[in-house]
């Protein structure tokens, strides 16, 4: 069956180009680059009908320029990464089925690119992705409901409500989030030290 | 077990619907309301024939306001052995049957923002139900229905009363080609595609879908596949000790059941993976008939599906 209605953790398949699609829309951040180089380089005839969006300050170095060689029909460049989701939501509000949409970057980036076109009535498994870079992920306090994004270890401190929170491995493919749980509630101030989180 | 809970109802009205297609209204036994389902749910209707029973699939058309009763259409086969003759031939206002719980393996996926509905003959009794869902939430969609003229297709005045211009009918008596190069080019972002109806027209359209640049995942198809038929085998469980023959013009489900062995199942069909079983020898070749494994699974030799595929050769042993 392919209507998964549990959460469950996305899995990240990698970057693989689908030759049938009619276009390409492919979104970038963080050490995505390579990724997409990696899937693209060389596909001329793909590329010609391919539209790159990433955000200037969010391209690891070196990233934007291979990016740019790679000519794409269209590169566009956003001022930041509030901005590239703009753009990107813009562009699928134009879009027809005979698209496909890729993205590369960090594990947060890819669960907010999911969540918007999954609220444009897109199935989640159907976004080809391929996560890049350190672990950084997009978590809500189970207690305040505000989301951090990119936390990159565990317990850490929710900016919402400012307890400690412990980032559990259930995913809310709704939310695009994982869930953070306050880690001190049996005795108050005892928090374990922070570990880096671990993909 | 076939899917569990069986529900007793009583037939409680009879209609013509086309000049082979029956739709039969199924009133709960006890005077209660049957369970809600969700458009596109099936439930395996149980026909008592004299010594043996007939289960067989059928697609949840509606339910009643008050949840007094189902309604299903079945369509009468040419070659059938047995189920859909059964229901056209012998079941009579009044007669009771055994039905399952409905289960739902062709789901609408309701965050789409438009749904593409496209049904051949038969295939109708999914869709019909699918529409008016989507009519019911105010959602976007569109019926593309090909019959092979008006008196073989079936609800078509009631689709169209209800469904107005959104029902598109291809009539193949006029040469009305339901084209789905036509169909999909420029279709909104977030747009789902339903299909159900003869095979050839299944994967048409999937293959249609792909070539249209649609991802796999937007394509949805519900197949009525019956257990295909083919040469006589032994079968054994090794677990229960039991050794039985499938005759050419049975599934091993079918022979199992006879032989008084209740493996689960659901949708007959080759499609919920319900009856998957693991194989621990086949002295011949195993003949996979549903659309459930994987490629990969299937050339490892290991599962098999009880519900529609077969040895070719001279006995199975499952592991049961
Ligand atoms: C999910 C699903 C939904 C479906 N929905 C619909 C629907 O809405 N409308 C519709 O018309 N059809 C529907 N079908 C198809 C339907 O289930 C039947 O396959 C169809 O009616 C043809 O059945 P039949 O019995 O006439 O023919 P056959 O397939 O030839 O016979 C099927 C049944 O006959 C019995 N049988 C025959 N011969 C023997 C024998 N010698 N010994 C023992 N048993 C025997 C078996 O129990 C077997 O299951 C659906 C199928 C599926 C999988
Ligand atoms: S019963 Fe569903 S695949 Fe066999």
């Amino acid at each position: 069956m392919n209507t998964d209605v549990m959460d469950s953790r996305p899995t990240y398949g990698g970057l693989r180009l689908d030759p049938r699609a009619k276009s390409h829309l492919v979104v970038v951040d963080g050490d995505g680059a390579p990724a997409v180089l990696d899937a693209f380089a060389g596909a001329e005839d793909e590329l010609n009908r391919t539209t790159i969006l990433c955000a200037h300050e969010d391209v690891a170095a070196g990233g934007l320029e291979r990016l740019c060689a790679l000519r794409a029909a269209r590169l566009q460049l956003s001022g930041s990464s509030e901005d590239l989701l703009t753009e990107f939501e813009r562009v699928l509000d134009g879009a027809d089925m005979s698209v496909r949409i890729y993205v590369a970057g960090r594990e947060s980036f890819i669960g907010k690119v999911v969540a918007s076109a999954a609220l444009r009535g897109v199935v989640p498994d159907s976004v080809v992705a391929e996560r890049r870079g350190g672990v950084s992920r997009r978590v809500q306090c189970v207690h305040c409901k505000h989301i951090d994004e990119g936390v990159t270890a565990s317990p850490y401190r929710c900016s919402g409500c400012g307890q400690h929170l412990l980032v559990r491995d259930h995913f809310s493919r709704r939310l695009a989030a994982f869930q953070g749980v306050r880690i001190d509630a049996e005795i108050p101030g005892e928090v374990p030290p922070a570990m880096e989180l671990a993909s | 077990m076939s899917g569990g809970v069986e529900i007793a109802v009583v037939v409680a009205e009879i209609e013509q619907a086309a000049r082979n297609v029956k739709r039969f209204r199924f009133a709960a036994k006890d005077g209660g309301s049957l369970p809600h389902f969700a458009a596109g749910s099936h439930v395996v209707v149980l026909m008592r024939d004299g010594e043996r029973t007939i289960r067989n699939a059928y697609s949840l058309i509606d339910r009643a306001e008050d949840g007094s009763s189902y309604r299903i259409g079945v369509l009468r086969t040419p070659n059938s052995r047995g189920g859909s003759k059964f229901m056209h031939e012998r079941v009579s206002v009044g007669d009771e049957l055994r039905i399952t719980m409905p289960v739902n393996l062709f789901p609408l996926f309701h965050p789409g923002r438009k749904h593409l509905l496209i049904a051949g003959g038969i295939g109708v009794t999914p869709i019909y139900a699918m529409a008016d869902e989507l009519q019911r939430r105010g959602a976007l969609y569109e019926i593309h229905y090909a019959v092979r003229d008006e008196a073989h297709g079936a609800f078509i005045d009631e689709m169209r009363a209800r469904h107005g211009d959104r029902l598109k009918l291809y009539r193949r008596d006029l040469e009305e080609i339901l084209a789905v190069d036509q169909i999909l080019p420029g279709q909104p972002l977030g747009t789902h595609l339903y299909v159900c109806g003869p095979e050839g027209m299944i994967e048409a359209v999937l293959e249609g879908g792909l070539e249209a640049g649609w991802p796999k995942e937007h394509l949805h198809a519900e197949r009525f596949q019956t257990p295909p038929t083919g040469e006589p085998f032994a079968l054994r469980l090794a677990k229960a000790g039991l050794t039985c023959e499938v005759r050419g013009d049975q599934s091993m489900l079918e022979a199992l059941e006879e032989a008084g062995f209740d493996p689960p199942s659901l949708c007959r069909g080759g499609a919920c993976g319900q009856c998957a079983v693991d194989v621990l020898e086949a002295d011949g070749e195993l003949i996979h008939n549903d659309h459930y494994l994987s490629a990969a699974e299937r050339a490892s030799g290991e599962k098999i599906m009880l519900c529609v595929s077969r040895l070719k050769g001279r006995e199975l042993v499952l592991d049961l």
